[in-house]
């Protein structure tokens, strides 16, 4: 029988001393071999950047493994893991250096999971960042294909001229990121039905 | 009492205000209620918690079937957490001021699994309601043997366990004479990454709840009921700490799961 969940609580605006931690936006080091920045601002319903968020990925390894390695909180250097967080500066910016996730399975259409905190958001908010390159593999994706295409695209990475991935969060208004619920996960949003 | 709020910095609105709003939010819900939907989580966009009206989605959330990283967690193990991180109480050179506790409890997912081996952070104010963090600045103690940041990892069967001082309300600016109940932040992952959640323990019979948004923006009471920890005198020790008791429940996991893994 299913329990019933313990509800969620902001993060607040004191999580910046406890959660983040050093080398944890650097989930491979900088300069390495097939590193990328990812890097984006969060926004809130006005277009102002949100200067107390916090955003962790999550995602496979650049041939589309799922690390379950233990070392997030403390890296070697070496062992990928796979995840990591990161607190927003003043402006609303973050930044991570990490790599190209792979497809997990033969065509699918590859993408770091993102989770962003923040002051005012009461339950943490799940969203996807896909690579913008396979076209073909996107236009299949199941999650893609539901969306209507504006709304698509702000799932959609920005590509930089040095390689690394553009992508901005917008809690609120019209070009709002798209924000995933999943089976046996619920979340309350509070709109009038 | 249906005024649109403005600014949501400006602390302008009385402690009757912020109540009335609560209790008109309550009564829509309870309606709701009534023809359906129970609600288990807090609201994101909750109006008498004035930094929630810009910073929550006004658009449905999309529904998503968890592909493979979704099922999956990152993995923590001894390498990234000290045992001695479970003790808020020994991170300085004195003992910290305060009641010292002991918060104990397990953490299950949403069929009452143990989570095991699995991180769980906390953070927390001192016993004057006062935080180590530069944004701050009330005028209550800062206390030289007390971060109120810990750490550890859950054990075979879910089980958690840290040392700590019991913390103090403290005020914020929602409105005027703001105060939240005394709490202790938690941060937790489950097997799957949908299960994430950040959320905050409080304390039996706290003054405070009825008049705080946050807390309040759980709508539903048997919901709230959920953050509150239990006196547990089984929890607390002979000469040296009271002892609270919770138990986290995360949300569904969608793997499948075989029958050696329950
Ligand atoms: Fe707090």
């Amino acid at each position: 029988m299913a329990l019933p969940p313990t509800p969620a609580q902001t993060v607040g605006p004191f999580f910046g001393y406890a959660l983040p931690y050093d080398g944890g936006p650097q989930l491979v080091a900088p300069g390495s071999s097939g590193s990328i920045r990812l890097h984006g601002t969060v926004y809130d319903g006005d277009g102002a950047p949100i200067p107390d968020a916090m955003v962790e990925i999550w995602q496979p390894d650049q041939h589309g493994r799922i690390s379950q390695q233990p070392g997030s909180l403390s890296r070697d250097g070496h062992t990928f893991t796979g995840w990591g967080r990161t607190e927003v500066n003043y402006e609303g910016q973050f930044t991570f250096t990490t790599v190209n996730p792979g497809p997990t399975a033969p065509g699918k259409a590859p993408y770091i999971l993102l989770t962003v905190f923040a002051r005012g958001l009461m339950d943490r908010l799940f969203t996807r960042v896909y690579m913008p390159e396979d076209r073909q593999a996107l236009g299949a994706d199941p999650l893609l294909s539901t969306l209507a295409e504006d709304r698509r695209s702000t799932l959609i990475a920005h590509r930089d001229d040095d390689g690394g991935l553009r992508f901005d969060i917008r809690l609120q208004g019209e070009d709002e990121t798209v924000f995933l619920t999943y089976p046996r996960t619920p979340q309350f949003t509070g709109r009038r039905a | 009492m249906a005024q649109p709020p403005t600014n949501p910095d400006a602390a302008a609105a009385s402690q009757e205000q912020i109540s009335a709003e609560i209790a008109e939010q309550h009564r829509n819900y309870q309606q709701q209620k009534d023809h359906g939907t129970e609600e288990t989580s807090a609201r994101l966009n909750f109006p008498p918690y004035r930094s929630s009206l810009l910073r929550h989605p006004t658009k449905s959330l999309q529904h998503a079937d968890p592909e493979d990283i979704e099922l999956h967690s990152p993995a923590f193990g001894q390498r990234d957490v000290s045992p001695l991180e479970a003790d808020l109480t020994i991170q300085h050179g004195g003992e910290p001021i305060g009641e010292r506790i002991v918060v104990s409890g397990r953490v299950l997912d949403g069929d009452g699994r143990p989570v095991r081996h699995q991180l769980v952070e906390v953070w927390q104010a001192n016993a004057a309601g006062r935080y180590i963090h530069k944004r701050d600045q009330h005028p209550a103690p800062i206390d030289p043997n007390f971060t109120g940041v810990g750490r550890t990892l859950t054990g075979p069967e879910g089980e958690y366990s840290f040392t700590t001082i019991k913390p103090a309300p403290y005020p914020w600016k929602n409105h005027i004479n703001a105060w939240r109940p005394a709490h202790i932040h938690f941060s937790l992952f489950g097997t799957d990454f949908t299960q994430r959640i950040v959320t905050q323990m409080y304390f039996p019979g706290d003054p405070l709840f009825s008049l705080d948004p946050i807390y309040q923006a759980i709508t539903d009471p048997q919901a709230r009921q959920r953050l509150v920890a239990t006196y547990d005198h089984g929890v607390s020790q002979h000469e040296w700490n009271t002892g609270y008791r919770w138990d986290i429940i995360l949300s569904g996991s969608n793997r499948t799961w075989s029958e050696e893994d329950q």
